[in-house]
């Protein structure tokens, strides 16, 4: 995995709640037998019509808005426990995605690929989007180190909860494989037990 | 010290607590599939490691299989490929595989409990969310990322923070018509598809204890649906008569043995919990789902509500309702239905293939619906048939398939077409799920019966009051 200190970026506004894994990546896409390239596929039936024509109104095809960071309403990630949308995001372009709850086994699956869930409060989401929709070459400071958001610009700051245990894996670059590894004979005991 | 159930299966899998307060589980069973193993096993050669233990590895296909001809090589190439992946893989690592046209070979969360490898007190994990399916057991069992797939097939355990415990009770008789599906729809609809994130669920109650063994898994099964991460039932006799002289349970003199264990499983009477819910059964009707989320259902005789529930954003609800063709306020009775699905991890079980069959046997589908039914395992495909269930499907023009996941998600050639309406006794009425445009209404077993023999929406009370 890799290291995650901090990224100064600006940001891409999904105001839509419970955005399931089925959309961040659609079942058909699921076939490939390795990590790479799920981020074409990325939101494919939001960006795409079933032509394989851009749909303009969608976001991510408004050359408006760029950035490492997305920013979406309430209940992200929930649905199918796919990692494959972790890794669709990431191979995308983004570090990090910004909303007021996330389904528990996309916000694990995001620690373990180097994307960082950042959970504001509703009000902080709220003043987060309405800052990128006044200008969406806005940019956003994110400091895992100190677990802070925040928007220069106007001196906006949200301080975001993080697993302490998971803190220290993003910044290490460390998979918990490696801990779990270093267990074997603490795990033969117990299995003995 | 009183402990919930949830407690006493956790603590006694806890190796030790890890530096920074995380649990290290041990895990009793590990189920894998095709789609979500390939990248683990990739991880386990890169660092040259082997499954640490295979004997409690237990692999299928099921998400990306045809429901026809399986016999035959898979058409698709990508999904051949995926199968291929996969048998190499176990070959590779010394697994046991039910793979197609093995007499165990089904839907992972369907084969676990049908072979008895499904045991009360246990950890239970699989790259899959309705690996929750399990906790009817008296299991504690839940979906993981392909990364953590990886970590159990390493060393059969997880790092994990012990989650909060919610106990949902449901209490009294359920009408006629209405099934453990509805329970979990209605209870859904309540909490919201977020409303249980953070959480493990106990469901617990006298309408809870008087289901059989399938119907409490089709209520645990959809526990993800409203963001826990499992749910959990105390094993009782019915668990222990459904587990006994399965082929992987204990025999004889073990059976009695674990017996006696199990029996230690239920919620002590003064254990907290973080969160309790009370429903009463008899208030519950028939449900379908109006939305493109779990949470967005509602009874058969009520109407789409008019605007988001206080807390959710309009747009999201104008987004979904525009999605599925329906307008706030009205009532989905009387709406044309094209496509039935019977089948998935939630309804694909004997019991609901019997309980279908006997609802229809002697009648006709309407000429304009597709019904498919999908058995879930290949021993749920035989029992149907050995009882003569795909006669009555046949006759009745149900298009009776070969096991897999189906149209519950498209990944095979079982798909719904853009903007048709599918009545469906899977779990997810997501945008696309059953395919690109496809509008999904998740419903009983029951209720999709009654919509293809109708070729529209009804209640399916209509049937019982009459007799
Ligand atoms: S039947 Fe559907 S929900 Fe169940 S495991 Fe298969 S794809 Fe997942």
């Amino acid at each position: 995995m890799e290291k995650f200190t901090q990224i100064r970026s600006t940001a891409i506004p999904l105001p839509i709640e419970d955005v399931d894994t089925d959309q961040i990546i659609p079942a058909r896409f699921l076939k490939a037998t390795t990590r790479e390239g799920f981020g074409d596929n990325l939101f494919r039936d939001w960006r795409y019509t079933s032509d394989g024509q851009q749909k303009t109104d969608f976001v991510l095809n408004n050359p408006t808005y760029r950035g490492q960071i997305l920013v979406a309403g309430k209940n992200f990630g929930c649905g199918s426990s796919r990692e494959h949308a972790a890794w669709a995001l990431y191979d995308y372009g983004f570090r990090v995605v910004v909303s007021s709850f996330f389904a528990d086994i996309f916000r694990g699956n995001a620690l373990n690929n180097g994307l960082l869930p950042v959970q504001v409060t509703p009000e902080a989401l709220h003043a987060i989007l309405q800052a990128i929709e006044q200008d969406p070459e806005t940019t956003f400071e994110v400091d895992l180190e100190n677990q802070t958001f925040t928007l220069p610009a106007t001196g906006l700051e949200a301080t975001f909860d993080i697993d302490p245990f998971r803190k220290i894996c993003m910044i290490n670059g460390y998979d918990d494989i490696d801990y779990l590894l270093s267990l074997k004979s603490e795990i033969e005991a117990f299995e003995h037990a | 010290m009183s402990k919930t159930l949830f407690d006493k299966i956790w603590d006694a899998h806890v190796i030790k607590i890890a530096e920074g307060g995380l649990d290290v589980l041990y895990i009793d069973r590990h189920f894998i599939h095709e789609v979500t193993s390939p990248q683990a096993f990739d991880g386990l050669k890169q660092r040259n490691l082997p499954v640490f233990r295979p004997l409690q590895t237990i692999a299928t296909a099921d998400h990306n299989v045809p429901t026809k001809d399986q016999h035959l090589p898979i058409q698709e190439k990508l999904s051949r490929d995926q199968v291929e992946k996969l048998r190499e893989n176990c070959r590779e690592f010394g697994l046991e595989l039910y793979d197609l046209g093995h007499p165990y070979q089904g839907i992972v969360h369907v084969i676990g409990p049908e072979l008895g490898i499904t045991q009360p007190g246990m950890t239970i994990v699989c790259g899959d969310s309705h690996t929750s399916t399990h906790g009817a057991f008296g299991t504690i069992a839940f979906g993981i990322g392909t990364s953590q797939v990886e970590q159990v097939m390493a060393t059969q355990c997880l790092l994990q923070r012990k989650p909060k415990c919610m106990r949902i009770t449901v209490d009294g008789a359920l009408q006629d018509g209405v099934l453990s599906k509805d329970i979990i729809l209605y209870i859904i609809s309540k909490l919201t598809a977020a409303g249980g994130t953070g959480y493990f669920v106990e469901y617990a109650g006298s309408a809870i204890r008087a289901l059989s063994m399938e119907a409490r898994m089709t209520i645990c099964n959809m526990s993800i649906e409203m963001g826990a991460r499992g749910g959990l039932i105390a094993p009782d006799a019915t668990t222990f008569e459904y587990v006994r002289g399965r082929k992987f349970a204990p025999q004889g003199a073990d059976f009695e043995a674990a017996l006696s264990k199990w029996e230690q499983l239920y919620t002590d009477v003064d254990a907290q919990f973080d969160l309790e819910y009370h429903f009463d059964a008899s208030e519950i009707g028939p449900m379908l789902t109006y939305g493109t989320n779990p949470g967005m259902g509602i009874s058969v005789s009520e109407h789409v509500p008019d605007m988001a529930l206080p807390g959710d954003s309009p747009v999201s609800f104008d987004k979904s309702l525009t999605y599925m063709g329906f307008k706030a306020g009205e009532s989905l009775l009387g709406k044309t239905i094209h496509h039935v699905f019977i089948g998935s991890c939630t309804n694909s079980r004997i019991e609901d293939l019997r309980l279908v069959a006997q609802f229809i046997q002697g009648k006709q589908k309407a000429g304009h619906v597709q019904v498919m039914v999908v058995p879930g395992s290949q021993q749920v495909a035989q029992q149907a048939i050995a009882e003569g269930l795909d006669k009555i499907f046949s006759d009745a023009g149900f298009d009776f398939r070969e096991p897999g996941c189906s149209a519950c998600l498209g990944m095979n050639e079982d798909k719904i077409p853009a903007g048709a309406y599918c009545v469906s006794t899977s779990n997810r009425n997501f945008e696309g799920r059953q395919g690109p445009g496809a509008r999904t209404i998740l419903a009983s077993p029951l209720t999709a019966a009654a919509v293809a023999l109708a070729g529209k929406i009804v209640d399916v009370r209509v049937h019982f009051n009459q007799n």
